[in-house]
């Protein structure tokens, strides 16, 4: 994934065991309680939607397909959404990996563009690459 | 909203997007893309006004050259979607650390 499309990277390292941490991300009750309404079942095709409050143009409708499941270690599903013409069509995938402490859990959330070369990798951690180099400055100058 | 729009309908295009890509490594003329792309240069000028359009490209007229440069402004639309997003899951991670604390093991 090295070379994926510009997306969002956040990692924590939790003091839980992996299985737990799996059940609150795959248990559409405890899904609920930190995300948002859905009726999510984690098995690879299957369609769920998330629900929170309309804002503005958008419905506040999150429509999902499970695209990889295994158990406890990683699922991914689509997020599609948006309003009008402003369809937003990305991934989310989870990641998790046992650790001294209990889980590292990693969320990556990609696809905002279908742009390779540009170099909006990883924003979390700031800007990157030659563009981000040439831009940033300009974009400093905006805020 | 809209201009989110403009920005996203006018990068879909691969076309647009290397053109694009291109400049973000320097200002150049019309003919020096139409060069390098094997595109004709009525496509490549189509091309700019639709990313003219969008405002991610900017032009700048000397004698009977057009070169175009990239408007860094432009992007701005995606910076704050993505903003938008890496803020989201930041606010939604913190929820689900005090939900895992709740849970029983």
């Amino acid at each position: 994934m090295s070379t994926s499309t510009q997306a969002i990277v956040v990692e924590y390292e939790l003091p839980h065991a992996p299985a737990k941490v799996w059940r609150a991300l795959t248990e559409p009750a405890l899904v609920a309680a930190w995300l948002m309404k859905n009726d999510l079942v984690a098995e690879v095709g299957r369609r769920f939607t998330f629900r929170a409050e309309p804002i503005g143009e958008w419905d506040g409708v999150v429509h999902c397909e499970v695209l990889e499941v295994e158990a406890p270690k990683r699922l991914v599903y689509s997020w599609r959404g948006g309003s009008g013409n402003s369809k937003l069509d990305t991934i989310v995938a989870w990641t998790l990996e046992p650790s001294a402490g209990g889980t590292r859990l990693k969320l990556e959330h990609s696809g905002f563009l279908p742009m390779n070369a540009m170099a909006f990798e990883a924003i979390g951690k700031g800007w990157r690459g030659h563009l981000a180099e040439r831009m940033s400055r300009a974009l400093a100058e905006l805020a | 909203m809209q201009q989110q729009d403009a920005v996203f309908r006018a990068l879909a295009d691969p076309s647009r997007r290397a053109i694009f890509e291109q400049l973000t490594h320097g200002e150049a003329a019309v003919k020096e893309l139409t060069a390098r792309f094997d595109i004709s240069q009525p496509a490549v000028s189509q091309h700019l006004a639709a990313l003219r359009g969008a405002g991610l490209v900017r032009e700048r007229r000397a004698g009977r050259q057009v070169f175009y440069r990239v408007e860094p402004k432009g992007l701005k639309p995606l910076v704050d979607w993505l903003s938008h997003y890496q803020a989201f899951w930041v606010e939604r991670l913190g929820k689900l650390q005090t939900l895992l604390r709740e849970m029983e093991e």
